[in-house]
């Protein structure tokens, strides 16, 4: 639900659609926008005199012209993207947008030389009402705001030097115009920021920025072309323009929450429907922009502030599976729509009639420049003393140097309304400065991001000592601060958010203890792992007592001390900072707009606990103070392999939590708790061993008393040798001792190592199962309770 | 913000924690709000499970450390007063009460620098015997280093980390030494969250 950054796509390529139409006659071939064509092998196509023979194969072309041709289109922009990249070095220095425009101009020479006419497929209104609500977009208002003003003003007065010829575009016109191109699109720059890894709030700023601008920019465009028609322009207007870009604006906004406020309460019903989820977060998207066009306010904000909405709460509602098809779906959509603009882009250049003015188009450039920085340097003085983190120079730049224009641009030059005398002007100097900012600003924002050194997230802060510890510090501040919950300094913000808890979260979320994917992941973990402690496999714990010597040999050993080259630094301060994990970033959800979010890692964090929690519950995990000698494993006959043959259903412990909360906390816990899900070892390898018999149960899964019992087990059962099986069997034996002798007679033969007499064998946990015939003996190791 | 000490009054020994933890009565009211939205069964404590449930928490790499850095030894709850002296240091320093100096009856303030420090330790120092060993840095680098590190890599950098900061040859952090390893830093802003002022 996301929006998508970036191009205006196909909005754009409607608009270019719809003036097709509208442009100067151009040599003929163009497929004019029909409605329905009657197949023309109607009757007329036969003389008719003739009779009309059932034709057994037809062609019938015209009938599938528009959606065919729309396809071959998409299919060719489609496929010049994976050209791109299959040679990936290709994409790391020049954008994609680049490319594509390339690509489209080629496209574009050579149906110029052959008098072909890129399709003009639709009627804007079936593209405005088809085709634009996929895209999504956001904005920062006062950037645009004051570039348009900006740019337009300063259009205005060069304007009036007589050298230019231009005097004929009045204000009104210019403004228009230069609203056209305030529209930043930094779709190659997001990627640059995203390789060289800026820091993340000029990351947002910039993606924020690149969302908002286009609503606002079309808002102004609609504005400033209504008043551009007419003839005078007073101050009333003015007044009324201003007003009426707020309703709209508002309006827009207001429209979008209402409709997000729907969806998520109708989202609240649908647990039984879960397939047409999805369905229902297009459709109400669909709906907010319809309705916005029905009022003639701003569609676009419509559906970028139900996008908002809905996601936070319908994100908590619906399946895990309609969120991955409704973000899949956005993402096609978005991404579709990018390269189909960008290409449409290259073709058009070549195709349309040009008119060129130097002294218009390179103020133009010299202006949008300028006042874009302008801008960037005056926002940020003004909200920098609100921010924790200021915005430095650098990042200024960056944000400056970010503002490549894109396919909105395109898109509103070609919707010029015919009567504005200077169209074919403003058309090419918005593909002129189009194409300027994309190239060369695209293609050298790289280096020079690189080369200024923006200030990056998590710079070599001196030693490896600091750099860990000051990690370790950011992980621990994000948990607290997700302990915490949602606070913020702000009155208003914290009464929103009451509220939000206390009745919004009620009505709209069907329960408000939804599970996010990742705590079911986790859970399920835990399980897994639950499962993994009975039938651990046998290699790692009978390795356990050598790593531990291993261990206590490192310690006392005096190791020469490591000579670390300045290049061994080096390396290890790029190991740091490229595979630390990263803080949870709270803002930025998808920081790729291209890729579909990765909690790859989020999962990789957890299985690796997991693991470790596993690790840990092995004894003598590494705890000089655990002295190890309580484990002596019997270890399984090569090749085999134990597997899970245990249903879950074993798992008995009180509650899976109890697996963690031991976990937790390894060494200050009295290890008397510990024996009850320590490390057991599954009897498989005895089963298959012909002499068993199927003894009644033995659980590994001490219930209730499991601190008591292990220890009193530990105490009266431990013998230090092995053989004398018979005292390792508990008291309360429901054992067939017979088989018992059998299994350990066997074992006896299995061991390999009699390492330590000292360390005392496993004991036998012989408390009664659940009545379920199962592996008839799981031996636990106990090692000695180390109370603290 | 309109709370005033009468809504302290549901929080038991809300005067004396305010004393020893410094928080305002409104910030201990939202702390105990928290607390109440944590403890989902309404047990009046803390479990495990209730800080499991916070599920940004089990993405952290080192998630399991702080959460068991609430727990006191040998408990498995963990109770409001608990709870907020946990929290306490994490409140930011303030400057002018280092600056009036203290006398030396009163006990050093939960969020002060040596407080924040120690507490950073204690995620490491498991064992609690006041050092950090080489396995016990090795096992918090393993938790916040992604898969693709080697353990060769891991031990050169655990190596190197022990060599800067150990001055007395003991092949262990102590926590003088980690703190003199960190003078540099301004642990006051890395160590606090920011609305807990």
């Amino acid at each position: 639900l996301q929006p998508l950054g970036g191009a205006a796509g196909l909005m754009c390529f409607s608009l270019l659609c719809v003036c097709r139409g509208e442009v100067p006659p151009k040599p003929t071939g163009v497929v004019t926008i029909v409605p329905p064509i009657k197949p023309d092998n109607g009757p007329q196509a036969y003389p008719e005199a003739e009779k009309a023979n059932l034709p057994v194969f037809t062609m019938n072309y015209p009938r599938i012209q528009i959606p065919f041709e729309i396809t071959l289109w998409m299919l060719l922009a489609s496929f010049a993207k994976i050209g791109f990249h299959v040679y990936h070095k290709i994409t790391i220095w020049v954008p994609e947008s680049c490319l594509l425009i390339s690509i489209g101009l080629i496209v574009g020479a050579i149906m110029h030389s052959v008098h072909e006419e890129p399709p003009a497929v639709l009627t804007s209104n079936v593209f405005f009402l088809y085709m634009l609500p996929p895209i999504v977009l956001w904005f920062a208002v006062v950037g645009t705001l004051w570039n348009s003003v900006g740019i337009g003003m300063s259009l205005f007065a060069i304007c009036q030097i007589e050298a230019f010829g231009v005097q004929d575009i009045n204000l009104q016109e210019n403004l228009l115009f230069a609203s056209i191109i305030s529209a930043v699109d930094p779709v190659a720059v997001l990627n640059v920021f995203e390789d060289v890894n800026v820091n993340e709030q000029l990351y947002i700023v910039v993606f924020g920025e690149c969302l908002f601008n286009d609503a606002v920019t079309v808002v102004l465009y609609n504005m400033f072309s209504f008043v551009a028609e007419m003839p005078v322009v007073e101050p009333v207007d003015v007044f009324l323009g201003v007003a009426r870009f707020f309703v709209v604006g508002l309006g827009g906004m207001g429209f979008g929450i209402l409709f997000g406020f729907v969806a998520a309460f109708t989202t609240r019903f649908t647990s039984k429907v879960r397939e047409i989820e999805p369905l229902f977060i297009f459709m109400y998207s669909y709906l907010a922009y319809l309705v916005a066009e029905l009022f003639s306010i701003s569609s676009i904000m419509a559906i970028v502030t139900c996008a908002l909405t809905m996601k936070y709460y319908v994100e908590e509602n619906v399946s895990q599976r309609s969120c991955t098809t409704i973000r899949h779906v956005v993402k096609m959509l978005g991404a579709i729509s990018e390269t189909l603009i960008f290409f449409f882009l290259g073709v058009v250049t070549i195709t349309t009639e040009h008119e060129w003015n130097w002294g218009y188009i390179l103020f133009t450039l010299l202006f949008a420049f300028v006042w874009r920085g302008l801008g960037v340097l005056v926002l940020t003085q003004i909200i920098n003393p609100f921010r924790t983190i200021p915005f430095n120079l650098k990042d200024q730049f960056g944000l400056a140097y970010g503002g490549l224009r894109g396919a909105i641009s395109f898109a509103l030059a070609f919707t010029l309304p015919d009567n504005i005398g200077r169209k074919q002007l403003f058309v090419t100097a918005t593909i002129a400065i189009i194409l300027f900012t994309v190239f060369l600003q695209g293609i050298s924002i790289r280096p020079l991001i690189e080369f200024i050194n923006v200030r990056r997230t998590n710079r070599n802060l001196g030693t490896i000592n600091v750099e860990i510890h000051c990690r370790l510090m950011e992980h621990t501040i994000a948990g607290i601060e997700d302990l915490c919950g949602q606070w913020s300094h702000f009155y208003w913000k914290d009464k929103f958010m009451k509220f939000n808890n206390r009745i919004l979260r009620r009505i709209l979320i069907r329960d408000s203890r939804a599970e996010s994917s990742i705590v079911a992941l986790y859970k399920k973990l835990e399980l897994q792992n639950a499962m993994e402690i009975l039938d651990t496999v046998s290699g790692d714990i009978s390795a356990a007592p050598s790593i531990v010597s291993l261990y206590e040999e490192k310690k006392s050993s005096a190791k020469p001390k490591k000579k670390f080259l300045a290049a061994d630094l080096r390396n290890m301060h790029d190991i740091l900072s490229k595979n630390m994990y990263k803080i949870r970033q709270r803002t930025v959800a998808y920081t790729n707009k291209h890729a579909l979010p990765n909690d790859s890692q989020t999962k990789e964090i957890l299985i690796r606990r997991h693991a470790s929690i596993r690790r840990s519950l092995r004894p003598g995990s590494f705890q000089s103070t655990m002295v190890p000698k309580s484990h002596k494993y019997f270890s399984l006959p090569p090749g085999q392999s134990l597997d899970l043959k245990f249903p879950p259903g074993r798992l008995s412990y009180t509650d899976d939590h109890e697996t963690l909360s031991e976990v937790a906390y390894p060494t200050r816990r009295s290890r008397s708790s510990r024996p009850a899900r320590s490390s057991s070892r599954a009897m498989m390898p005895l089963r298959r061993l012909d002499t068993l018999t199927e003894a009644p149960s033995v659980d590994a899964v001490g219930d209730g008393g499991r601190t008591d019992h292990g220890v009193s087990r530990t105490d009266s059962s431990y013998s230090d040798s092995h053989a004398a099986p018979r005292r390792h069997i508990n008291s309360s034996d429901d054992q067939d001792s017979g088989s018992v002798d059998n299994l350990r007679n066997n074992h006896h033969e299995a061991q390999e190592e009699e390492e330590q007499p000292s360390s005392s064998s496993p004991v036998w946990a012989a408390e009664p199962r659940d009545g379920t015939t199962r592996n008839p003996l799981l031996r636990r190791p106990q090692w000695n309770p180390k109370k603290k | 913000m309109g709370s005033s000490s009468s809504s302290t009054e549901r929080i038991p020994d809300a005067q004396e924690l305010m004393q020893e933890t410094g928080f305002s009565a409104a910030h201990l009211v939202r702390l105990y709000e928290r607390f109440e939205f944590l403890d989902k069964d309404d047990r009046g404590e803390l479990r495990l499970d209730d800080f499991e449930a916070v599920s940004e928490l089990a993405m952290n790499p080192i998630g399991d450390r702080i959460i068991g850095a609430f727990f006191s030894p040998g408990r498995e709850t963990v109770d409001f007063p608990s709870f907020v002296r946990i929290l306490a240091h994490f409140r930011p320093t303030d400057t002018n009460r280092t600056r009036n100096g203290r006398n030396g009856a009163q006990p050093e303030p939960a969020n002060s620098r040596t407080s924040k420090l120690k507490f950073a330790f204690q995620l490491y120092d498991q064992d609690r015997d006041g050092k950090v060993s080489r396995e016990e840095l090795l096992q918090v680098l393993r938790m916040m280093l992604e898969m693709q590190v080697t353990e060769e890599q891991l031990q050169s950098i655990a190596e190197r980390a022990i060599q800067e900061a150990d001055l007395d040859r003991d092949d262990a952090i102590s926590f003088d030494e980690f703190k003199k390893s960190l003078e540099k830093v301004d642990i006051e802003h890395k160590m606090s969250v920011r609305f807990l002022e």
